[in-house]
């Protein structure tokens, strides 16, 4: 249970994407304009991360350690997220046209976020640091947990950021800090608000 | 000529990926808290995107329309393999101070960016000044960063020390953000000026012409 709990814990905050590894900046600056399509794009790429790692983490540990072909895991991973996004839009897009309508636009945008290739490439290192000591199968289910949790801690920081972009529409800002320039400022003391975790010892 | 000074100068500053596109965010920001990997990470994206570049726009007939994402895709994941590799075993302290952002590389949207944007339609000789150019872009921009970043983040440049004073905050990823979001600006704004006194030359050469010929 203690595991579990700090694994999450790192993954939300301590060890957050956004703000500690910088993983996934292109739709964090590119998509929390707004607060509705923030959570949107935050749903899609939790659910993706916890599938992509789902699926990556037992065909590397059980099919490319034992045949050797490890060194070509960036190929495999990568065509694995396509198809897997591909996939999952249709099935949303059958089973449920209200939730493809609210969020059927950030998925294809997901192939191409380094959140999902850099939590499938994260857990297949050396994870020892978050785990501790387990066996193989929960090592896999950790790993599991561990890429939905970062993706709720992803789609946490998402909601900041577009809350207070919202916020700062009212105000005027100077011409050559306008947009993006001024985003970062913002996502900067967002950071500092979360190097206050690091105090968290788990 | 006139061409690749013009794919060359868009590349390095008017089409900055790093300034002026907001392209690559990820390792920007991730590694521009030291200067050498910074500078790693441009080097390193400046071969594999002229090598991208090139092969993708020597296959640019071969490949079907409708598919051409997915083979950009194999190309760039195959360089970034062999990248992978060779960084391991000759520059190993590269390869670790790089971690997690080499493989994120395959994901880098300016490598992609570009294939869609420019070597896809372009012959081999412009889409390599092209790849060079905007990699030269994207590492002169890390590596500027990198020094301000390190050298007042962590006292030191490219890990030599040099003063004991330091602002701790600029080595982590808010000093990161705050320090790009800055150099933007300033970026912006020294392009800005420079091209309204062009314009402004431009006006007055313009306006003179037509008073001497109104005077004829």
């Amino acid at each position: 249970m203690a595991t579990i709990i700090a694994v999450i814990l790192a993954a939300v905050l301590t060890e957050n994407f956004i703000t500690v590894k910088t993983y996934g900046i292109c739709p964090f600056l590119g998509v929390s304009k707004k607060t509705s399509s923030a959570v949107g794009m935050g749903v899609a790429v939790t659910l993706v991360m916890a599938i992509a790692t789902a699926v990556t983490y037992p065909i590397y540990k059980f099919v490319m350690v034992p045949l050797k072909i490890e060194f070509l895991e960036i190929i495999f991973f990568i065509f694995i997220i396509a198809s897997l996004v591909q996939m999952l839009e249709k099935i949303i897009q059958k089973l449920s046209p209200s939730l493809y309508g609210a969020m059927g636009i950030y998925l294809p945008l997901i192939t191409t976020n380094c959140a999902v290739l850099g939590v499938t490439e994260l857990v297949i290192g050396n994870m020892d640091a978050v785990y501790g000591s387990v066996s193989a199968a929960a090592a896999y289910g950790l790993s599991v947990l561990y890429a939905f949790a970062a993706g709720i801690g992803f789609t946490l920081v998402m909601i900041i950021m577009s809350g207070m972009r919202e916020k700062l529409n009212c105000y005027k800002t100077p011409k050559a800090l306008a947009g993006f320039p001024i985003a970062m400022v913002t996502a900067s003391f967002i950071c500092m608000a979360f190097m206050v975790f690091k105090s968290i010892a788990v | 000529m006139n061409k690749y000074k013009k794919i060359t100068l868009d590349g390095l500053i008017f089409q900055n990926p790093t300034f002026m596109l907001v392209l690559g965010t990820c390792p920007t920001l991730g590694l521009i808290s030291s200067a050498f990997s910074a500078m790693g990470m441009g080097l390193t994206v400046i071969v594999i995107l002229t090598l991208s570049n090139v092969l993708i726009s020597l296959l640019r007939k071969l490949i079907p329309n409708e598919v051409r994402i997915p083979c950009y895709i194999v190309i760039i994941a195959t360089l970034v393999t062999f990248a992978r590799m060779l960084l391991e075993k000759f520059v190993p302290d590269l390869y670790d101070s790089l971690g997690g952002f080499l493989a994120l590389i395959v994901v880098n949207c300016i490598i992609l960016g570009r294939a869609e944007a420019f070597a896809n339609k372009h012959n081999p000789l412009e889409a390599a000044v092209d790849g060079i150019a905007n990699g030269l872009g994207f590492t002169c921009a890390l590596t500027v960063m990198g020094v301000v970043c390190e050298f007042l983040g962590k006292g030191s440049l490219f890990g030599y020390h040099i003063m004991d004073f330091k602002i701790g905050m600029l080595a982590t990823p808010a000093g990161a953000f705050i320090v790009y979001g800055l150099s933007i600006a300033l970026f912006v704004y020294v392009i800005d000026v420079f091209q309204r006194a062009r314009r402004v030359k431009a006006n007055k050469l313009a306006r003179e012409n037509l008073m001497t010929q109104g005077v004829e």
